[in-house]
């Protein structure tokens, strides 16, 4: 018996140009933050842009955006993502009404197949995959189940959260999974550790952002998060998704 | 799950069956579908027959369902899903996305959302039937 869901999980992924997951071992250190951001930021530059948060027990993208409740998906022959701030936004939060999900192991993989299976993203530039913390299901089920998926790494300057991100790095690069690199988020101060540990495994440093109030002023309010993240974002974009001194 | 995009799955898994057994030409199509996916059968057979192309063009359909039996994690109490005790855009939240079922179903003994769906999710290509190349 076969499960056709599975099957067209690539064809619809197949008008994408790159799709890139931000992850982390380690909780709160910022993937969503840093993926709203970064989508946002590609939008702004006229590139084709998806957002797809699949931490479907504490979706937070929604959020950052503050995407009103009358923007929602369509429905045709699938569901068309909704359209909002440039980008094309896919969450499990217009299928749950505000309420919690409470999912084992198995339901987050199945979740994630159904909403891959039926999700029309369309052309796109570029797919940014807003991921749950840790390095267990919904890691392994992206490595399964996408093709052409890449990792883009967060971290804080803490050894608390480095410690686990290289655990996970390691396993990807076991796994030989293409690595975009390594953001270190919330910065204080002008130490060189990420940097160095992160040469270390062989991983592109493509910035960092640093440790601001005024990021937690512009979740809902993406002009401002742009302003907020701006310069550092523009040093990400440029390491990570431009290479070869390319404008875009 | 979405019938149009639902069939558009099952003729893209028919289709790689038939090009692996070297089959010219598919005559019937047995499909599985789990209750919680509720598929409304006539629009997946519909949608089916607009988009089927050959060799499974001409196919007969065949549209099974599974009764979706749900357990307790917690006091084993085992029950079936009954969408009629729904609303309708909830009902068409757990179409989309069966896993959602857990935000809104509840075990009818001691009110748990951590139940395992033992069955009746899912789809499933059971069989095809063909002509084989020589
Ligand atoms: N550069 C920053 N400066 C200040 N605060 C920040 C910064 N980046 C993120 N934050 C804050 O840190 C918190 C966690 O951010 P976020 O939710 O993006 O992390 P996460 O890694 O997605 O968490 P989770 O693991 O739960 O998904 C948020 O309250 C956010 O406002
Ligand atoms: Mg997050
Ligand atoms: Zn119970």
């Amino acid at each position: 018996m076969i499960d056709p869901r599975t099957s067209i999980i690539n064809e619809r992924l197949a008008r994408i140009r790159r799709i890139i997951a931000v992850t982390s071992g380690k909780g709160g250190v910022g993937k969503s933050m840093i993926s709203t951001a970064l989508a946002l930021s590609l939008a702004k530059e006229g590139c084709r842009v998806g957002l797809f948060d699949i931490d479907f027990t504490g979706p937070s993208t929604h959020i950052i955006l503050g995407i009103p409740k009358t923007v929602q998906p369509k429905e045709e022959k699938g569901i068309v993502p909704a359209n909002f701030e440039g980008l094309e936004f896919m969450s499990l939060v217009y299928f749950v009404s505000g309420k919690a999900t409470p999912l084992r192991g198995a339901d987050v993989s199945n979740a994630l197949i159904e909403l891959l299976a039926v999700t029309q993203w369309g052309e796109l530039d570029f797919l940014i995959i807003d991921m749950p913390p840790g390095i267990g299901d919904p890691v392994l089920d992206l490595v399964r189940l996408i093709k052409r998926i890449e990792f883009l790494v967060v971290t804080t300057p803490s050894m608390l959260a480095f410690e686990v991100v290289r655990k996970q790095v390691e396993l990807l690069l076991e796994l030989k999974m293409p690595m975009v690199g390594v953001v270190e988020n919330m910065k204080r101060d002008n130490s060189e550790t990420i940097k160095e540990e992160s040469a270390k495994l062989g991983l592109r440093y493509l910035g960092a952002v640093s440790y601001d109030g005024a990021v937690e002023d512009s979740i809902g309010n993406p002009k401002k998060l742009l302003e907020v993240m701006g310069a550092s974002l523009d040093e990400i974009k440029k390491a990570a998704v431009f290479p070869k001194g390319s404008s875009k | 799950m979405h019938e149009w995009a639902l069939a558009e799955a099952i003729l893209a898994s028919a289709q790689q069956i038939a090009t692996h057994e070297h089959l010219t030409e598919i005559s019937e199509v047995t499909i599985r579908v789990g209750e919680l996916q509720q598929i409304e059968p006539p629009i997946l057979r519909f949608a089916l027959k607009q988009m089927a192309t050959p060799p499974i063009k001409g196919a007969k359909f065949h549209i099974l369902k599974a009764k979706s039996n749900l357990k307790c994690r917690v006091c084993a109490t085992t029950w079936q899903y009954n969408s009629k005790k729904l609303d309708k855009s909830t009902a068409e939240a757990i179409h989309f996305v069966p896993e959602v079922a857990h935000t809104y179903v509840k075990c009818p003994k001691c009110g748990s959302p951590d139940f395992e769906i033992v069955s009746g999710r899912g789809v499933w290509l059971e069989g095809l039937k063909g002509v084989q190349y020589k």
